[in-house]
């Protein structure tokens, strides 16, 4: 089974990467593009019969760190 | 008076702190990571700046969670010192021995120079020889030094007086131009900027010295 834990940025708190991305996709030419927050998607390969509430003491406790980022975690059997 | 100096893979700066500490007069003594106990009778843990695994997940998240630093929390709650630059501020913050995250620099660079900082409080022991207000000149090098702590978290900082520096100019976008704090005892600092960097005229800047030293002074009168 498999864990998919995506991490981002909570709301309110600058991010330069995203401000410079979308800052090269307006100077590219690619117009509308009014926000980019750019995060990170880590893949769990997981022995069978990990629980959520695992992968989710994980994020707490070392994937995330929840004063900045907020975190998503989607298990696929 | 007897200071440990951390050791991860990837720190950089451990032998200038151990430099400094000695120069203040405190015993050193260098412990890895690995090591599961802070030698007897440790006054102060310094937590050097680097690159702690290669920053990799986040800077400092990984050193955060060695054996080692379960010590330090150890050593912490027990009233214990602990100095974190640069890296090691970052450690601190990840450990949650300090409040806040430090975020990538506001312009996505590396910064590398000299900044000027203005001491906000003399009452700690590591600002203790300095007079509030002071400006003193440290160098910075980081790529994550940009500070960030919720409102509630900011407002205690101010309240409680423990923002120990600010940069006169923000190099990095960090809230309220903090460069350091301290935790609610006033017996942990963390702070970006390198003051064993600046502790020794051979280099060229001696702004450093006096928080070595005012550390050396606390330690015997304990």
């Amino acid at each position: 089974m498999r864990a998919t834990v995506t991490v981002s940025l909570k709301s309110g708190v600058l991010d330069p990467q995203g401000e410079a991305i979308r800052a090269a996709l307006g100077s590219m030419g690619f117009g509308g593009v009014e926000a980019v927050r750019q995060g990170k998607v880590i893949e769990l390969d997981l022995a069978a019969g990990t629980t959520e509430a695992q992968v989710t003491e994980m994020c707490e406790k070392l994937l995330a760190n929840t004063v900045i980022e907020s975190y998503r975690v989607e298990m696929d059997p | 008076m007897k200071a440990a100096v951390l050791v991860f893979p990837g720190s950089n700066c451990d032998r200038d702190m151990a430099v400094a500490f000695r120069a203040a007069g405190l015993d050193v003594t260098m412990v890895w990571h690995k090591d599961s106990a802070l030698p007897d009778g440790v006054d102060i843990v310094g937590i050097p700046g680097g690159f702690s695994f290669g920053d990799y997940l986040r800077c400092g998240a990984i050193a955060a969670r060695s054996p080692i630093s379960r010590e330090l929390a150890r050593h912490v709650e027990r009233g214990g010192y602990a100095l974190g630059v640069c890296n090691g501020f970052q450690v601190l913050t990840e450990t949650g021995l300090l409040p806040g995250a430090l975020v990538q620099n506001a312009s996505t660079r590396f910064i590398c120079k000299t900044a000027t900082l203005r001491v906000e409080t003399s009452a700690s022991a590591f600002t203790a020889r300095y007079n509030a207000g002071a400006e003193i000149d440290i160098p910075i090098a980081h790529h994550e030094g940009n500070y960030r702590v919720d409102d509630d978290g900011l407002k205690a900082l101010q309240d409680e007086d423990r923002v120990a520096f600010r940069y006169l100019a923000t190099p990095n976008g960090a809230l309220d131009d903090i460069a350091g704090v301290l935790s609610a005892n006033r017996r942990v600092l963390g702070m970006m900027p390198h003051p064993e960097r600046a502790a020794d005229a051979a280099t060229g800047l001696t702004d450093g010295a006096p928080l070595f030293a005012a550390l050396a002074d606390s330690l015997v009168t304990v």
